[in-house]
């Protein structure tokens, strides 16, 4: 007997959604059996995963600020990878984001006034896009490759942010050891809810990705930036400024992300060191296809994302699981999330004429 | 508008969720649970890898009086905050945070659960129910200059420095002192990786450093591949944090070894006792926290000396950073007959003279 993949011809409506509900679904039977083959009780394993970290004080607010930055990122890059601009360099651009920032932040030091952290704002949003607009320019003037140059420029930030904590910046009083003084309380991300850390950053990643959608979906340019990923002739024919389209999805991206880049640094850290970031830019890219290129949906992706890494944390403190268990859990997801996609386009046929080859060509995106 | 409701709403059920988690009262019997949490994971074979023997260590020590837990590779930055305070929260009473990086988020958890008492390795500030604690990893850097001296033919050792912070700063200098007291030509050749633990970085360097004539390796990083290619070249150097002669049988001379072992039971008995107090502690050769590995692949009388200097220094008749001591231009850093103290050597940012290499502006 043999087991088909038959194209739909078009895309199911009902896989479209099903698919990421049966990848979880799939998910959580896999990693109870991984946790029963580690001695653990299942159910008990799994509630301590997913359940437990949020059922503390600090619990939801603490997976809002994880996801907080992966969503801001994650929505630029969803709207950049819609119109095909591969831009893989989000954590450079963060890093960016966060000098910028911390420039404004240092040099007014212990000073106050209503204008410092807009104007930090400001700045982690200018720095982010100047990161960005470096691979712009190279891809509509000399039509260099964006993923390779925005990746590479991402080493460039980190040096940079390096030389400056190690160098001209260092916190004078900090024993040579590699950071800056902590920022000012003038220019510290405002805590929403008091004894906790939900920083504003976490509101702003929600109205981005609210904007986000509105953009991509209800306005001519999201449009646009649609034509423009999944039929880029059409769009040269339609009149669309293809170059313009670049320039817009990069420059956004890296807003975007120079703005997470601040929210961290003036939020949860305080200060510039060399380690802000745990990849958060490199993470936000699977966050943003988790998510099907969808802002609303990058906001569930990044709250699964950043459940993972509590869900980590709290199988090791209560039931002594190695770290690893995080990274298995999410390469589990990702790996379902793949396979089950195959069933938006394709359906299952047992017993179908032949295998693989020639019936799979056929539907290509 | 929109911000107030999403405020309410989460008010409301972090209320409801709150609740369970306030009321925990704590009886005398139960066993005191001390956390840990590592930068690192605990296979490093290096700086975590030595922490987590010594908790295993330490729940041997104590048995039913404590449990221990720990979180391994804790990103330094927003998340380590998270991982400290939910240790906190769920009943530790101790915990060690064993990271320079994690410094800032210890003291900021320490402030909102002032009963439970912190340790942070390596840092600086302190409070109430905050207290560090460290290595004196330059004496045995000096040991190994000694030994170097006496082994290199060229008179040139490469050493790989992690991140050029006064602790690595002062291994390098205390190296090279030892090093000038038996060879005072002796160079050292350093670069810094950036990194703590970098097998390919590492390795990279240490070519780099052998190809330019080193033929002794020294390095302030954790993974053994530097020791590894001294090996593949038929050269010989020194181990860190661990002793690594199973990665090097033949090129490892010696490696200082961390055991905080000595310094988690005391302070652990303490917390249970009540006696604890926020305190710096530095211990060293002396305090049974640092140790040297076997004294390997060396000539006897090499070997003699090696002992004789780790028991000097132990007893105090070494000192190592006595006078006079030059910098990297020739300008006197520390005046003939004078002696730095402890904070000076804890803030040292410059290289003394015989050190090739250059420290960031």
């Amino acid at each position: 007997m043999w087991l088909a993949l038959e194209p739909r011809g078009q895309r199911s409506a009902f896989w479209t959604y099903g698919s990421p509900v049966l990848a979880l679904l799939l998910t959580v039977v896999t990693a109870a059996i991984i946790f029963a083959a580690l001695g653990q009780d299942p159910a008990k394993a799994l509630w301590t995963f997913l359940v437990e970290p949020l059922t503390s004080a600090s619990g939801l607010p603490e997976l809002f600020v994880k996801a907080a930055p992966l969503i801001l990122i994650g929505v630029g890059l969803s709207i950049g990878f819609r119109a095909n601009v591969w831009n893989i360099g989000a954590e450079g651009q963060f890093t960016l984001g966060a000098i910028f920032g911390g420039w404004v932040a240092l040099r007014v030091g212990e000073g106050s006034g209503w204008w410092v952290f807009p104007a930090m704002l400001l700045a982690s949003i200018l720095g982010g896009m100047i990161w960005a607009a470096i691979p712009a320019l190279l891809k509509t003037r000399f039509n260099a490759n964006e993923i390779l140059t925005s990746l590479m420029l991402t080493y460039v930030a980190q040096l940079l942010l390096l030389y400056l904590v190690t160098g001209p910046w260092k916190d004078p009083e900090g024993y040579g050891f590699p950071q800056t003084a902590m920022f000012g309380d003038a220019a510290t991300a405002p805590i929403l809810i008091a004894e906790t850390r939900l920083h504003l950053g976490v509101f702003v990643a929600f109205v981005a990705a609210l904007l986000g959608w509105l953009i991509l979906s209800k306005s001519l340019l999201g449009f646009q930036l649609r034509v423009l990923g999944s039929a880029p002739r059409a769009a040269r024919f339609a009149g669309f400024s293809e170059s313009g389209l670049i320039w817009l999805s990069l420059l956004l991206g890296g807003g975007l992300a120079g703005l997470a880049g601040l929210f961290e640094v003036a939020g949860p850290i305080g200060q510039l060191t060399p380690s802000i970031s745990p990849g958060y830019g490199f993470t936000a890219i699977i966050v943003a296809f988790l998510g099907r290129l969808h802002p609303l949906g990058v906001v569930l992706a990044g709250l699964v994302l950043a459940l993972s890494y509590l869900g980590g944390e709290a199988a090791q403190i209560d039931l002594g699981l190695p770290n690893a268990v995080t990274g298995i859990f999410q390469g589990i997801l990702l790996f379902y999330l793949l396979g089950c996609d195959v069933l938006i386009l394709y359906r299952l046929r047992f017993g179908g004429k032949q295998l693989g080859g020639k019936s799979l060509r056929g539907a290509s995106r | 508008m929109e911000r107030r409701t999403f405020n309410k709403l989460l008010g409301a059920s972090l209320t409801t969720l709150a609740a369970p988690a306030i009321i925990r009262p704590a009886f005398a019997a139960d066993p005191l649970k001390v956390g840990f949490i590592y930068v690192g994971p605990v296979e490093d074979f290096g700086w975590t890898h030595q922490h987590d023997l010594a908790r295993k260590d330490l729940e041997a020590e104590l048995g039913d009086k404590i449990k221990t837990t720990y979180v391994e590779s804790v990103k330094e930055g927003a998340d380590a905050e998270r991982v400290i305070a939910e240790l906190a929260n769920k009943g530790h009473g101790l915990i060690y945070t064993t990271s320079f990086g994690f410094m800032n988020p210890t003291l900021k958890v320490a402030k909102r659960f002032p009963k439970v008492k912190f340790e942070h390795a390596t840092g600086y500030k302190r409070a109430e129910n905050v207290a560090t604690y460290n290595i004196r990893f330059y004496e045995g850097r000096y040991i190994q200059g000694v030994i170097a001296g006496k082994m290199s033919k060229s008179g040139i050792v490469g050493y790989i420095g992690s991140v050029p912070i006064p602790e690595v700063i002062m291994g390098m200098n205390a190296f090279i002192l030892g090093m000038h007291s038996v060879n005072p030509k002796g160079r050292i050749k350093a670069v810094f990786i950036n990194s703590w633990y970098d097998p390919g970085k590492e390795a990279d360097a240490a070519k780099a450093l052998i190809d330019q004539g080193a033929d002794l390796m020294a390095q302030h990083t954790d993974s053994t591949a530097p020791l590894q290619v001294a090996e593949q070249r038929g050269i010989q150097g020194f181990g860190q944090a661990t002793d690594m002669i199973k990665a090097a049988p033949k090129a490892q001379l010696t490696s200082s070894t961390d055991h905080w072992l000595p310094y988690y039971i005391e302070r652990t008995k303490a917390v249970i006792d009540g006696t604890w107090k926020s305190q710096d502690t530095w211990g060293g050769l002396a305090s049974g926290m640092l140790k040297m590995a076997d004294y390997t692949n060396m000539p006897d009388d090499v070997a003699a000396l090696a002992k004789q200097t780790e028991a000097d220094i132990a007893s105090g008749k070494i000192v190592i950073f006595k006078g006079p001591i030059k910098d990297q231009s020739g300008a006197v850093k520390v005046a003939d007959g004078s002696t730095l103290d402890d904070a000076s050597i804890a803030g040292m940012n410059w290289l003394a003279e015989g050190v090739d290499g250059n420290l960031p502006k």
